[in-house]
């Protein structure tokens, strides 16, 4: 996407470029004749005339008539408005309108005031710039990889897991279920117990399956049945699982790894995990290498196992960024990673043009910085400012190489924006550019106001 | 649907190597020149010392290679010279403006059935001969010319064919579990959830692509359902709410819906990284169902060995049913009527042709006199051994005969209602449903 023609007639406030407006201004009146006039003109006019003027009408013209090419009346706007996906691409560019150019420009601003008060401010400036050198396809690639799930390979789940990792760090044995979810049930509150109860002097075998490899320490030893021995509630907790199949599931078969560190309660009073549950944790221990675990000095009675959740956490993995809820945040991030740049060099050269007097005197008078900013620097920006966020909002409105390469198909309904949604109806399968047509008519009419501010703005500049 | 088409095409063009990139420019013309001494036992064909033939095909790369090496062999036996052009994905717009020009080329390879009819019904197609039809008939099975033939005439000989049918495994992890592949659905399931007791996620679904979702449903469904209303849907004549398609989702469901036998993210997942995932040097998964063009993958994009490391199994039966295949394929159809053309149609259809790129790799033919022997390893002997012996039980990919805003629109149609169903597989009747609805809302060809 190229930077928009209106951008580059920005002028920074400041004293006016000449007297007059100029020689040309000047000669403006004089008697050419007005063969000559047209004769210039008529080129750039005919190129007009094809471009712009043409398709205006004739999407005008194709939005009337159906997918076929016959006449139907204003049906396809009905059908526009009825539809759930035009509604949400309209919520979305409703989103897109009101976050992203003001992100952008809030950003590009103190981009802009930081970097006249930093060593290296072109180099700094160089870099926030260097995306918009970036086509937005490339751009939505790169996002791509930034925002997939795998925190090995997304460098934005990277980053959360790597700070929630500082926080939490997590070793669990997560997916690991019961061999028997009879035996070894949904504890209340979450975790696994048994379903029965032991008293002290027998042993209990816990059996769990679908223990990854990779939670699975080094030092796990073969796992060996626990001996019963008096005043002694002993067991075992291990993987159930013979490498290469055949073990006899609930039995530790030669080979099977007892699992080390798995937490073990004795609660006493339960009703075990068929009954409405309760009953209060009376001992804890943790398995050793082998995965066996003994409750000494237990009080007679009987109790079941419990193995608390923290024994199953599953790892924080980060969020699915373009999953459903999050798609259209995460596109309007990297669409602000790519127009930050844009902003501060428009606003820094806005910047630039302030005349250095006012702020000079406003901190002679005993203004804060803060103050400075807020009363002097921002009211002084503030045309900049409006033709950055006039431009942006234009931009936005037209969103569309960044949502179709960023969102994945799955949640392409959840991210749609309007200009998508033309091209989806129109080309990407569903071959109605009548429908189309009038979405684009639609875009153009919501664009309109923006152009027309802009339009008026640049007329009242140059007067 | 042309993205699985397109995207094995390129899949296999990417396997090539840069040899054969470097011959990918256009057109290789091939002339008769000095030496066709050599005739071996085959085909008996006319000698068409200098007449031109021009053949047209989406081929490139190791593909375009392996076409140009059938027709070296065609102008070696008949002194034609043959010219092959490349027509880039899109060969339907690329033909009808040809045949508009009044310039079509005397051959072209169609990549799917809908083209052959709509150019048959155009007028644009030439009949075969009688030479021709008895070659078809003495070595393909009935149904690929039946698939050949529009309106009572035959018009075309399928080539080449793909197998869409195949459940790519990773060998250690089946090893690991004592898993053998399976033959039957419930065995599926048993083994992956055993796969699943051994510590990893089994079932690998690149589900951010909405088309191997639909490939997944079609093989399910041909096998639940059946031969004839997997006909009757494709068709749209039975609605997309009949019992037979909530017991093909359901099916589906005993898989997808079950805790912990598919990799979480599946959404968020696209075919590729499906694939990588599965034999990538840190895998997430064991199991990856796609067609024979995922072997491409796995050589491209991963150190796993085709054959040792990553292997396949037919996808399995349901309920009993019998080995039936869903895939693709490219068929051979005359445009001109010259002899040439005719010529090169009945030597397409002779097993002769068609074990000349059996051997160089990358290539299926069903043409079931070709020896299995001329593949060049297990796995491509095995694909094309399940496609030929499928026999009539071989079915087109739906959703590449439907039309594209219900079969091949990305975020939307099919391709999008069977994500939603995989994020909720318990939504069976909800799903029949919104296909059908979706089904309605376009025209499917009669």
């Amino acid at each position: 996407m190229s930077v928009p023609d209106d951008v580059m007639t920005v002028t920074p406030p400041g004293p006016p470029a000449g007297p007059g407006g100029g020689p040309d201004g000047a000669r403006s009146g004089s008697g050419r004749p007005s063969w000559l006039t047209a004769g210039f003109l008529a080129p750039a006019l005919a190129l007009l005339a094809v471009l712009v003027v043409y398709p205006i009408f004739y999407t005008v013209w194709r939005s009337l008539r159906d997918a076929d090419g016959h006449f139907a009346g204003l049906r396809n706007y009905g059908a526009m408005f009825t539809s759930d996906a035009t509604l949400t691409a309209i919520k979305n560019n409703a989103i897109w309108l009101l976050v992203a150019p003001t992100v952008v420009t809030a950003l590009g601003l103190v981009f802009a005031v930081l970097t006249e008060r930093v060593r290296w401010a072109t180099a700094f400036k160089l870099v926030v710039f260097m995306p918009m050198a970036i086509s937005s396809l490339a751009a939505g690639i790169i996002f791509t990889l930034v925002y997939t799930d795998d925190p090995d390979r997304g460098l934005a789940n990277a980053a959360l897991v790597g700070v929630h990792g500082v926080f939490s760090p997590s070793a669990g044995y997560s997916g690991a279920r019961p061999r028997d979810p009879s035996l070894l049930a949904d504890a209340p509150g979450g975790g696994l117990r048994t379903a029965r109860t032991y008293q002290p002097g027998e042993t209990a075998a816990l059996a769990l399956v679908g223990v990854r490899a990779a939670d699975l320490p080094n030092g796990a030893a073969d796992a060996v049945a626990a001996t019963p021995a008096a005043g002694t509630l002993a067991g075992t907790v291990w993987f159930d699982f013979v490498r290469g199949g055949g073990g006899r599931p609930g039995v530790i078969d030669p080979g099977e790894k007892g699992l080390p560190k798995v937490v073990v309660q004795a609660v006493s009073g339960g009703t075990g995990s068929g009954g409405p549950g309760g009953g209060s944790v009376v001992a804890t221990v943790r398995t050793d290498d082998r995965g066996a675990f003994a409750f000494t000095g237990l009080a007679p009675g009987s109790y079941s196992l419990q193995l608390p959740a923290s024994n199953f956490a599953e790892p924080f993995t980060g969020f699915t960024w373009l999953g459903p809820t999050l798609v259209t945040w995460a596109i309007i991030g990297a669409y602000v990673w790519m127009w930050s740049g844009f902003a501060m060099v428009l606003i820094a050269a806005g910047l630039s043009a302030i005349p250095r007097e006012a702020l000079e005197a406003a901190r002679v008078d005993g203004g804060t910085e803060w103050q400075v900013f807020r009363k002097v620097t921002v009211p002084l920006l503030a045309p900049v400012l409006v033709v950055v966020l006039i431009t942006l909002m234009i931009n936005v409105m037209k969103i569309f190489d960044l949502v179709i390469t960023l969102a994945p198909q799955s949640s392409q309904d959840d991210a749609n924006v309007l200009a998508l949604e033309m091209w989806r109806v129109s080309f990407g399968g569903g071959h109605d550019q009548g429908l189309g047509s009038a979405l684009g008519v639609f875009l153009f009419v919501l664009v309109l106001p923006a152009m027309i501010f802009n339009i008026r703005r640049f007329r009242r500049e140059a007067r | 649907m042309r993205h699985t088409m397109t995207f094995a095409t390129r899949l296999t063009a990417a396997a090539a190597g840069l040899a054969l990139a470097l011959a990918g420019c256009g057109g290789s013309s091939t002339s008769p020149g000095g030496g066709a001494t050599t005739t071996p036992a085959g085909v008996s064909l006319p000698d068409l010392t200098g007449q031109k033939l021009e053949v047209a095909a989406v081929w490139t790369g190791a593909e375009q290679a392996g076409i140009a090496a059938v027709l070296d062999a065609f102008s070696a036996k008949t002194h034609a010279t043959v010219k092959y052009t490349a027509t880039g994905d899109d060969i339907a717009t690329v033909l009808g403006t040809r045949i508009k020009g009044g310039q079509p080329p005397d051959v072209a390879f169609l990549p799917q059935p809908g083209l052959l009819n709509e150019l048959a019904s155009d007028g644009s197609l030439k009949p075969v001969d009688a030479d021709v039809a008895a070659a078809v008939d003495a070595n393909y099975a009935p149904i690929w010319k039946t698939l050949g033939t529009v309106k009572g005439t035959l018009y075309g000989v399928w080539f080449k064919a793909a197998n869409k049918s195949t459940v790519w495994y990773r060998t250690a992890a089946f090893d690991q579990a004592g898993v053998q592949p399976p033959a039957s659905w419930d065995d599926l399931l048993k083994g992956a959830q055993t796969i699943a007791d051994s510590g990893t996620t089994p079932v690998s679904v690149g589900g951010a692509d909405g088309w191997t979702l639909t490939d997944w449903f079609e093989n399910v469904y041909l096998r639940s359902a059946g031969p004839a209303k997997y006909d009757q849907l494709a068709k749209h004549q039975i609605p997309w709410t009949d019992a037979s398609v909530k017991t093909a989702l359901g099916v589906l469901a005993q898989l997808w819906g079950k805790k912990g036998l598919v990799v979480p993210g599946a959404l968020q997942t696209d075919f590729p990284t499906s694939v990588t995932q599965v034999f990538s040097a840190s895998p997430k998964g064991a199991i990856v169902f796609e067609g024979d063009f995922v072997a491409g993958v796995i050589a491209s994009e991963t150190k796993a060995k085709v054959g040792t490391d990553a292997n396949f199994f037919d996808f399995p039966s349901v309920n009993g049913s019998p080995a039936s295949v869903v895939g693709g394929g490219d068929v051979a159809t005359a445009l001109k009527s010259s002899p040439g053309a005719q010529a090169l149609l009945r030597f397409l259809a002779s097993p002769e042709a068609a074990t000349i790129w059996a051997k160089r790799g990358g290539y299926t033919s069903v043409n079931k006199n070709v020896d299995l022997a001329a593949y060049p390893d297990d796995t491509s002997r095995k694909i094309a051994k399940a496609l030929v012996g499928s026999g009539d039980a071989f079915r087109f990919d739906m959703s590449d005969l439907a039309p594209a805003g219900f079969g091949g629109t990305p975020g939307g149609g099919e391709w999008k209602i069977l994500q939603d169903f995989l994020a909720n597989p318990t939504n069976v009747d909800g799903t029949a449903t919104k296909l059908e609805a979706a089904a309605s809302a376009v025209k499917f060809p009669t």
